[in-house]
């Protein structure tokens, strides 16, 4: 497959400015574009409409939150879910945001670093043992996560990092779908760049700061960002390593915040709301980035 | 191989590199900075999380499984293959309610994969039109997969809610007179569990499906057309062939996401009715973390392991011997 390796440094191209490849298009007549385009507006509705949902009852009181005929527009803009979020002291969210924040940059960053340094070995220099490596990394992409859910907690606990931010940073920052991914782009990097910077003098380490990753910006902001949103979304392991209501990230907070809410809408999709407003902006500025990367690595098989 | 001995087998084949830019294809061998221990010092920091995280669990939860471990106390006696065993004995009621939930992670599997193989195909084709508006499109349909299952979970339990929920208002006014209890009973529940998912990750697959239809030589289409061929044609001979690879990507990883399956249900139905949907995952994570008998939920995730390993064979035999015929 042609697309296995990422297109090199300006991949910018990849995602919208594909519309020349597409010559294969029939002509089509005017009038048969109208299904067409009632068909991809009323899916957009469905998909975009329960968003909007969650939104504009977040704005609600509680008696119009569940009032039938359902109002889209609140018929009193009202702040009160988001009072009663901030100000009850068993749902501290500002602090769930915060870790979730902290949790998340603290994991994107760990993993660029250990992923891109790891990627530059296995793609740009021989050593022994150096396909023993690259073989047991890419093997566990097929391995699912649960099977090291019960061992991993043990480790956290002999740690002592249970309940802790470091039970949510460090043992998912092996990602070995970032070193795969990386390597696949430093591979296509051309080695007269690095004689180049030999012959200046530069040891590896400068190679690899000053040529590689300046080279790389576009695959690191993917990765990045996929990091970013899978370490702000998981739910799974937080809600089980994580005890104390300070401690809990904005996802594990939701599921307490439901059983602690009941039927009080606005509160509860108030919080959703403040959970989705990171990852929509992310969405919205790095949506390129964000497809890009599950295309590519969608195409790994 | 070091770096000189590989240089010299490639001379003595006569097949040393002539250019610089052979050279850099298997990996820049010539570049000769820094001493032999570079490549160590920067896998390490990967190596060392990857070893005590991964690498080390993998094993340590084999050990695990062959033990009475309970996190409470503080003797684990050897039990050998006991977890095992017990899992396959039909009397024990762990055994019961085991492959109770591993029947819903099948039928999960079961009813969401067709329609998250097919819908997002579909639209993947509708997207992969040039037609004004396509990338806001893209976009929009994506977009719910970023918010995350917690999200999810909550926003949904609100519409799905049987007596004040969007759904069933708007279903009434359809001329549904019965209220549907979409989050409590059969088979309401997996109607619900499924379309919410679809909802959710339909996205996902698009882009993928997208990024592989580009991959499709365009010259095979003119070729079809000159032939003369549908658009029925072009797609059963043009579209699904060159899609191959693609669709078994597809299928294999859709099937094991629906596989992981424990937030929607965790959030939405809460394993109900009875326990009908509480997924292998979800009693999985009850047993180790809440009834803290990590030894035996350690040999359930092996057996599920084990299944997926073997259902992914499978799949993958399958589509090779279509590629045969």
């Amino acid at each position: 497959m042609a697309t296995l390796t990422p297109a090199p440094a300006s991949s910018g191209a990849m995602t919208d400015g594909d519309v020349r490849h597409v010559v294969h298009q029939r002509p089509t007549r005017p009038w048969t574009r109208v299904p067409f385009y009632l068909v991809l507006f009323v899916l957009s509705v469905a998909f975009f409409a329960p968003i909007l949902w969650m939104i504009s009852t977040s704005f609600k009181t509680a008696g119009d939150a569940t009032a039938l005929p359902p109002q889209w527009i609140p018929p009193e803009f009202s702040t009160d879910g988001y009072t009663v979020l901030f100000s009850d002291p068993q749902a501290p969210v500002l602090r769930w945001l915060a870790n979730s924040v902290l949790v998340g940059v603290a994991h994107t960053v760990l993993v660029l670093l250990t992923a891109s340094l790891a990627a530059y070995s296995l793609a740009r220099m021989t050593f022994p043992g150096k396909n023993v490596a690259f073989g047991l990394i890419v093997s566990t992409m097929f391995v699912p996560g649960f099977v090291f859910l019960m061992p991993n907690y043990l480790i956290v606990d002999a740690f002592d990092w249970l309940d802790t931010m470091w039970a949510l940073v460090i043992p998912g920052a092996a990602s070995a779908f970032g070193v795969f991914f990386l390597r696949q782009f430093f591979l296509s990097i051309p080695g007269e760049l690095e004689e180049a910077a030999v012959l200046d003098g530069a040891n590896r380490w400068q190679i690899f700061w000053r040529v590689v990753l300046p080279l790389s910006t576009a695959p690191l902001a993917t990765l990045a960002v996929l990091s970013f949103l899978a370490s702000w979304n998981d739910f799974l392991w937080p809600l089980y390593v994580l005890f104390n209501p300070e401690s809990l990230t904005l996802p594990a907070g939701l599921a307490t915040l439901r059983s602690a809410y009941g039927t009080d809408f606005p509160a509860i999709m108030a919080g959703a709301v403040l959970a989705s407003i990171p990852v929509l902006l992310i969405y919205a500025f790095a949506q390129r980035y964000i497809i890009a990367g599950v295309s590519r690595s969608g195409l790994k098989g | 191989m070091t770096a000189s001995t590989q240089v010299g087998t490639q001379a003595a084949n006569g097949t040393a590199p002539t250019s610089a830019r052979r050279r850099s294809a298997d990996g820049g061998t010539r570049v000769r900075a820094g001493n032999a221990s570079a490549p160590y010092l920067f896998l390490a920091p990967f190596m060392i999380i990857f070893g005590v995280f991964v690498l080390v669990p993998a094993v340590y939860g084999i050990w695990m499984s062959l033990h009475n471990w309970d996190f409470f106390l503080p003797e684990r006696p050897w039990v050998g293959l006991g977890n095992y065993l017990e899992l396959f004995d039909p009397t024990s009621l762990t055994a019961v309610q085991f492959w109770e939930s591993m029947r819903a992670t099948g039928l999960f599997v079961l009813f969401s994969v067709p329609f998250l193989v097919v819908i997002p195909l579909g639209l993947a084709l509708m997207l992969n039109r040039v037609f004004p508006g396509r990338t806001f499109f893209r976009a929009v349909y994506f977009a719910p997969y970023v918010l995350g299952v917690a999200v999810i979970g909550v926003l949904w339990q609100n519409l799905l809610n049987a007596n004040v929920g969007l759904i069933n208002y708007y279903l009434g006014r359809l001329g549904v007179t019965e209220i549907i209890p979409w989050l409590t009973a059969t088979p309401w529940v997996w109607v619900t569990l499924v379309g919410v998912t679809v909802w959710w990750t339909l996205g996902f697959n698009a882009v993928v499906y997208l990024a592989g239809l580009q991959g499709i030589d365009t010259t095979l289409y003119e070729a079809a057309r000159v032939d003369g061929a549908s658009r029925w044609h072009e797609f059963w001979h043009v579209t699904l062939p060159g899609l191959r690879p693609v669709l078994l990507f597809v299928v294999t990883i859709t099937i094991l996401a629906s596989a992981n399956m424990f937030g929607q249900s965790y959030l939405l139905t809460g394993g109900a009715p009875s326990n009908e949907t509480r997924t292998a995952i979800m009693y999985i994570a009850q047993t180790g973390f809440e009834q803290f008998r990590m030894g035996r939920a350690a040999a359930m995730s092996y057996i599920l392991c084990l299944l997926l390993i073997g259902i992914s064979a499978l799949n993958f035999l399958l589509f090779r011997r279509q590629e045969k015929n």
